[in-house]
């Protein structure tokens, strides 16, 4: 009897993040007449596409153990560099280079790799703890976004058709109704959960936050994979800063600021483990759209700015209260099905 | 340069140096082809250092490998295991995080394209489960099984290397039962068939007696003997293993025991280990007023656990202390000392020193308490105080506001007893109080340990080195397995009793 309680509930609590998602739709349906208008569920996913990208990089991190505080500088940083490149072009001397829309995200995208790559150098090859490593890139990423316009905003985002550079703006329009931003998110999202379930990559990500001393010890490359995780990671927020770029309309130097938290609450929410060796993309996905539909309900029910800071807060505590739970029960069930056995 | 058709790896003169000991001193050694090669030793002998090195795990100081007639170095374990050398660790390396499939493949993957062919794992891990006659779910989770299972994992992780040409085995039958010992054998036994050699490394005596073909014997970094095992007895590997020169000179008492009160009573103390058994299994004894009591055993005998259980640091054990007659109520670590018991802990820099703070602070730590001045700390008299004890037990120490590491080993280890006496203590209890020091300073912490029960304290010690504990003990308890497998007094203290008890609670399915 006990043990079929103890099943009920352990289905209960895998299932939470999503049976918590879908009670906030249906509180928040009732709670305001327009949640579930065309309009706002757009907006929502837009929203939910930016954490969700950002998440689905952090995921990779947090897996191994780590944690990287610098995305929303990078989303920042690389929105800048982006609306840079389009409204004034590269300067080499007497020349002015414009660069096409392929281009630019191409430079984008390696950028955002650097930016994780250099990342997952001070993590491994100078030994400094993740938090403080991205922390301090935190700070210099905000600070050369501010640096690249003097603190202003790049507005001419669109282009000039002489120039051959119109069309970033597409990244932020709607597709089929549906925002750019989301059919990135679903792309990257199923090659990140090919990455960490169909490759041996995964298995050394995992590997790595399990037991990272084993991994060595199997012959894994434990500082590769670090790097690469954050190099990910990197890659991910490079997308984001160019989405919200576009957007917006415009690249501003504050972009993206205190993003990272979204992304790291979207991912533990979503039940990856801050302790490393345990996550899912599936989950991490599940997650984002909690935190965007708590954001964006919450603004639609009128509940002010500062009342959403706080129970933004209690969810997360919460969140990981019942994943330790959920991994306690899981110990003493393995344990029980093993006295069993004998 | 070195050839023999016989011998698959050879070791010549190999040194192994870490900060401060020689863990290896100009070994050699032969691993013989399609054999067991068993190594034997105490703790700290060297054993698992050599395979470390064989494993590419660490690479030596000094010295040269050969195979097949050409020198080797192995700069991780990828190159160690090109050369079909694959490693069973004494402590599990596992993902317990993953499935048993995932830790059996690991880094062996089997691909589609790009991408992992579960299918083939799932089929693979079944197929080698089945061969160690362990039908585990190849979709668990690794943490969720017993520790015998996790250690046929491991064992299943080496055999899916398809060049496997050693095995090194480090202690694999520590968390078998014998019915998974005789499974483990079996496959040994195919493996050597297959032209496979094994390097073995065990505690248990009998198990080699067993299954073993050829022994190497080290001795504090040293080699010491070896020999075929149809050539000896278990006498000569016990006399080589403990070795004959090094002799303490006993201490004569001056306190008649036989009249001195029980300070200190255990009764039925258990300690469940995690995944069955037990860490302590209903070990009862007894410490008198003034006495130096031994505690004696290998490894994992549940020494450390049994001073761990009487500091208040396993709320979980069971059974009944008494303490100067009285039922004593075990909650916390600083309710024990305030109650006058001291933990001399065995990892010296672990557990015994704060290595950020100075040598007075290190002191006077524990007893911070006894020096105020209403709220505020009183510096003079933790000087003093720390002064005294620093005179006390000769610490050679020239300003005690030095940083600890600055000190010697054995002066560190002082500090940490310093640290306790500092407490008031009725009873200390010393964890190997002369692990990684020096001879002389050994002698000293001896002297120490003599001198304090002279004045009345009761001290309990708990040592591997058979010398050792013979000259300082007044008595001797054995430890095997978590049992109390023997106790010990005057002339019946011999190192024959004390190796043969301290084998006694490990059963390996035959009777020994």
């Amino acid at each position: 009897m006990k043990k079929n309680n103890n099943q009920l509930l352990m289905t209960l609590l895998k299932g939470r993040t999503f049976i918590v998602l879908i009670v906030l739709i249906v509180f928040f349906s009732f709670a305001s007449k327009s949640f579930l208008s065309t309009t706002t569920l757009t907006m929502v996913a837009k929203h939910v596409a930016l954490y969700g990208i950002l998440a689905l990089g952090m995921t990779f991190v947090i897996i191994t153990g780590g944690i990287d505080l610098s995305v929303g500088s990078v989303v920042g940083l690389v929105g800048m560099l982006a609306g840079g490149l389009i409204q004034e072009g590269l300067t080499v001397g007497s020349k002015t280079i414009y660069f096409s829309v392929p281009l630019i995200v191409l430079f984008m995208l390696i950028f955002g790799c650097l930016a994780g790559l250099l990342n997952g150098l001070i993590v491994t090859k100078l030994g400094v703890a993740p938090f403080i490593a991205t922390l301090g890139t935190m700070y210099i990423g905000r600070g050369f976004a501010n640096l690249r316009s003097g603190g202003t905003t790049f507005s001419k985002i669109a282009g000039y058709e002489g120039l051959g550079n119109v069309g970033f703006k597409a990244l932020g329009s709607n597709i089929m109704g549906i925002p750019a931003g989301v059919y990135v998110f679903a792309v990257l999202a199923v090659i990140a959960a090919i990455l960490l379930k169909k490759v041996p990559f995964g298995w050394y990500v995992l590997a790595v936050g399990g037991n990272e001393k084993s991994a060595r010890l199997s012959g894994i490359k434990a500082d590769k994979v670090k790097i690469l995780v954050y190099m990910i990671s990197g890659f991910c927020a490079a997308w984001v800063g160019m989405i919200n770029t576009a957007q917006l309309s415009a690249a501003h130097p504050a972009s993206g600021d205190g993003w990272e938290m979204n992304a790291i609450a979207a991912t533990v929410l979503g039940g990856t483990s801050m302790a490393g060796g345990s996550g899912t993309i599936v989950g991490t996905i599940v997650g984002a759209f909690v935190i965007g539909v708590i954001n964006d309900g919450m603004t639609m029910c009128g509940v002010s700015e500062f009342w959403q800071k706080v129970i933004r807060g209690c969810v997360i505590i919460l969140a990981v209260v019942i994943d330790q739970t959920q991994r306690n029960l899981q110990a003493k069930m393995a344990l029980q099905a093993r006295n069993e056995n004998k | 340069m070195f050839d023999d058709p016989n011998v698959v790896l050879h070791c010549e003169k190999i040194d192994k140096i870490y900060p401060g000991t020689k863990a290896l001193d100009q070994v050699s050694f032969d691993l013989l082809k399609a054999k067991v090669n068993v190594l034997i030793g105490e703790n700290g002998a060297g054993k698992s250092t050599l395979m470390k090195m064989i494993a590419g795990i660490e690479q030596p100081s000094a010295g040269k490998m050969y195979m097949d007639g050409q020198e080797v170095f192995f700069k991780d374990t990828n190159a160690a295991r090109a050369k079909g050398i694959g490693i069973i660790h004494q402590e599990l390396s596992l993902f317990p995080n993953m499935t048993v499939y995932q830790n059996i493949f690991m880094c062996h993957e089997h691909k589609k394209g790009f991408f992992l062919d579960d299918a083939a794992h799932r089929k693979g891990a079944d197929v080698i489960l089945k061969r160690l006659e362990h039908e585990i779910p190849v979709d668990a989770m690794v943490g969720d099984l017993r520790v015998g299972q996790q250690q046929m994992v491991e064992i299943a992780r080496n055999l899916v290397q398809d060049d496997l040409r050693v095995l090194i085995m480090d202690e694999p039958t520590s968390s078998l039962s014998a019915a998974e010992v005789k499974v483990l054998f079996k496959i040994m036994r195919e493996l050597l068939a297959q032209g496979i050699s094994i390097v073995y490394i065990s505690h248990r005596l009998e198990e080699i007696m067993e299954i073993g073909d050829h022994v190497t014997i080290l001795r504090d970094g040293k080699y010491v003997a070896d020999a075929d095992v149809k050539d000896i007895e278990l006498s000569w590997i016990v006399e080589n293993m403990v070795g004959k020169n090094t002799q303490y000179h006993r201490f004569e008492r001056s306190i008649d025991l036989n009249r001195a009160e029980k300070i200190l009573e255990m009764k039925d103390i258990c300690l469940p280990k995690q995944g069955g058994g037990y860490l302590l299994d209903h070990v009862s004894m007894y410490l008198k007023k003034g006495e130096v009591l031994g505690i004696y055993g290998l490894l994992g005998a549940g020494r450390s656990e049994l001073f761990e259980c009487l500091m208040g640091m396993h709320k979980e054990h069971t059974g009944e202390i008494l303490y100067e007659g009285k039922r004593m109520d075990v909650r916390s670590i600083s309710g024990q000392i305030q109650k006058g018991l001291a933990l001399v802990p065995e990892d010296r820099q672990m557990q015994g020193l704060i290595q950020t703070l100075d040598i007075c602070k290190n002191a006077s730590i524990a007893s911070m308490g006894k020096f105020k001045s209403g709220p505020f700390l009183n510096n003079k008299q933790e000087e003093s105080a720390v002064e005294s004890e620093i005179a006390d037990l000769h610490i050679k120490v020239a300003d005690k506001k030095l940083p600890i590491l600055s000190l010697s080993g054995g002066n560190q280890q002082k500090v940490v007893i310093a640290k306790g006496l500092l407490t008031d203590p009725k009873i200390l209890l010393m964890d190997e109080p002369s692990r990684g020091i020096d001879i002389g300073a050994k002698t000293e912490v001896f002297e120490i340990i003599h001198e304090f029960s002279e004045r009345g304290l009761s001290i309990i010690v708990i040592s591997s080195e058979l010398k050792e504990i013979m000259a300082i003990a007044d008595r001797i308890y054995v430890l095997s397995n978590g049992k109390l497998t023997g106790e010990l007094e005057g002339d019946r203290i011999t190192e024959d009793e004390l190796v043969r008890a301290s084998y006694a609670g490990l059963g390996t399915g035959k009777s020994a």
